[in-house]
């Protein structure tokens, strides 16, 4: 395991992006716009004008903001430890070819999480911006919500390339979309407090890194008080990252030199 | 000791045997250049052996891929896995690769052992896998760029050498196009050129030619040849025979995991066949039945589902008995032995099912 090897595999990402960025650079900018606009703008106004309104004690825009920026990141990191890393192994094997040279399985790993962290922060930068654009937040509360929403898309990068390397075919990836990570996009507290949840379902809310991301993003940029020590949220994620990334290391041995 | 001359493109391209300092691209002259690799003063003599194998073997759960195989390859030949699909010659390669473990048995790639020094080892090997794995996305150039980057060589270096082997591969006015609209021949080829980025001392190629056309083939072919007069070390798979004949100087002849033969491709032939082939095809259902009555006129008969084939010495000679006997096959072809009747001699079997 050698820096080195993960900062190449890092520029061979980077390479790779100039020459594909087009495919994804609209949805970067045009998610945050939609989502802001319906449900911030739209929604937001009824809630405000209800009873939403007082409970939260803020804007629904401000709210939810913050929170979307860190399901976005879970989103980006999905989309980027999925599809692209069954390409990697499948469909051009590419990381074959990788592994053909002096880079091992532990670099190709950490260069991969290390490319998809350049393109949570860019995601979420954007994110950050467009908030402010709509005044959901400040500049410094936006940017505030970054580092949290780039460790969010991280643990999830990590766990779903995990995820993706033992996959025989590309039928799990969608029902990885369509039973985790929706599900997660809605009840996680991105939208409303988890609190509204039936009560036994609020245990299981607690469990998921996104539930712990939109936690930090949303305090963190917003300054309010946590209902967990932010701390455990930190190392609850970091905890995901490492695990994830132990686990992809290994699948991806068994999957690729076995 | 075949004499080597240099070939002024490979020469270009600093190929190890051609390098500065050794203007003759002898091998004599070249191992005095070279800096020694690590582990040369434990495992010996580096010139006698770049791969050493001995009782190598590799299982995947109950399956065993390979089982308990020895062979050495030489600096400067072109050694061959002739065998077909699942005799594990890809595992063999993967394993010479430094890429896959070892279940069992020991293996030295130049002079150092994969499992310890997997990473210096693969520094200076060059792979050419069976799939055209490349980045789509990528053009020609940017192929070769981010390949040269994984082993640390700087853009510069890079590029000069991209437009040498982009020379050598007869891609140079492709240089700057995307990889996915190209033919399937052109892609081997950068392949083949993307192996060659880090001036290995020993060239992989798992069934090079499998999937192309013949003309595709045969460029490719001729591309080989080249690096192999350049004295590159050369190991290749392939269950074609006229592929291992054409550019092997040795080969060791695979059948499920095993070795079933080892040697050059005409020592092979006259040891296992006999000079020339008579091969009779008679009406479906009746080979195996004329066959029994063809028995005395061959030194050996072999009955396949669709001909029924005689081994001797003289092609022309046996066809005459066999018209002179009355038989009345509905086509014949003489032809010389090949390392597919080896094959079939060894195993029961054809290469190509």
């Amino acid at each position: 395991m050698t820096i080195a090897g993960s900062l190449r595999v890092v520029e061979a990402g980077a390479r790779v992006y100039r020459r594909t960025w087009r495919g994804s650079v609209i949805s970067t900018f045009l998610n945050p716009v939609l989502y802001l606009l319906a449900m911030g703008v739209g929604l937001g106004e009824l809630v405000d004008e209800g009873t939403g309104g007082a409970s939260l004690d803020l804007p629904y825009l401000t709210f939810l903001a913050p929170g979307l920026l860190a399901a976005a990141a879970m989103q980006a990191a999905a989309g980027d430890a999925s599809y692209p890393v069954m390409a990697g192994i499948k469909w051009r094997k590419t990381y074959e070819a990788v592994l053909a040279t002096p880079v091992g399985v532990p670099e190709l790993l950490v260069g991969h999480l290390g490319w998809v962290t350049l393109r949570l922060t860019f995601v979420s930068v954007v994110f950050a911006g467009v908030m402010t654009v709509f005044g959901a937040t400040t500049v410094m509360e936006g940017l505030a919500a970054v580092p949290p929403a780039v460790l969010t898309g991280l643990a999830f990068a990590a766990a779903i390339t995990a995820f993706t390397a033992r996959l025989k075919n590309e039928s799990g990836l969608a029902s990885l979309f369509r039973f985790g990570i929706v599900p997660l996009f809605l009840f996680s507290g991105v939208f409303f407090p988890i609190a509204q949840l039936p009560d036994w379902i609020e245990p299981f809310a607690y469990l998921t890194p996104l539930w712990h991301g939109v936690e930090l993003c949303r305090r963190l940029a917003l300054g309010i008080d946590y209902t967990v020590n932010p701390l455990v949220s930190v190392a609850y994620l970091l905890a995901w990252v490492v695990v994830g990334a132990f686990l992809a290391v290994r699948l991806l041995r068994r999957r690729l030199i076995a | 000791m075949v004499n080597r001359l240099p070939h002024p493109d490979l020469a270009a391209l600093g190929h190890p045997a051609l390098r500065a300092g050794n203007p003759t691209g002898t091998r004599d002259v070249e191992l005095g250049t070279r800096d020694p690799p690590l582990g040369t003063s434990v495992y010996g003599r580096m010139a006698d052996s770049l791969v050493q194998a001995r009782n190598l073997t590799k299982h995947f759960d109950e399956l065993v891929a390979v089982d308990s195989i020895d062979f050495d390859v030489h600096e400067g030949e072109a050694f061959g896995f002739l065998g077909p699909n699942g005799a594990g010659k890809s595992s063999t390669m993967k394993m010479i690769g430094s890429v896959s473990p070892l279940t069992a048995g020991t293996l030295q790639v130049l002079g150092m052992d994969p499992a310890r020094d997997g990473p210096k080892i693969r520094a200076r090997l060059g792979v050419v896998p069976q799939d055209d794995n490349l980045d789509q996305e990528l053009t020609v150039y940017e192929n070769l760029l981010i390949y040269g980057r994984y082993f640390g060589l700087s853009k510069s270096v890079i590029d000069e050498r991209a437009a040498e082997l982009l020379h050598f591969a007869q891609l140079e006015d492709r240089r700057d196009s995307p990889v996915e609209p190209l033919s399937g021949g052109m892609k081997r080829r950068l392949v083949i050129a993307r192996g060659l980025i880090n001036q290995p001392d020993l060239l992989l190629l798992d069934e090079p030619t499998t999937g192309l056309d013949p003309q595709a083939r045969h460029l490719l072919w001729d591309r080989l040849y080249r690096l192999k007069q350049q004295g590159v070390t050369l190991i290749i798979t392939t269950h074609y025979m006229d592929e291992a004949e054409q550019l092997c100087d040795r080969l060791v002849i695979m059948d499920k995991g095993k070795i079933a033969a080892e040697g050059a491709p005409r020592d092979l032939i006259e040891e296992y066949s006999s000079r020339e082939v008579l091969e009779l095809r008679f009406p479906v259902g009746t080979q195996s039945v004329n066959a029994e009555h063809l028995a005395d006129i061959a030194q050996k008969t072999e009955v396949l589902p669709d001909r029924v084939l005689l081994y001797t010495d003289d092609a022309d000679h046996a066809h005459a008995r066999v018209l002179e006997a009355g038989f009345e096959p509905e086509s014949t072809v003489s032809r010389r032995s090949t390392l597919e009747d080896v094959f079939l001699r060894l195993t029961g079997r054809t290469l190509v099912d």
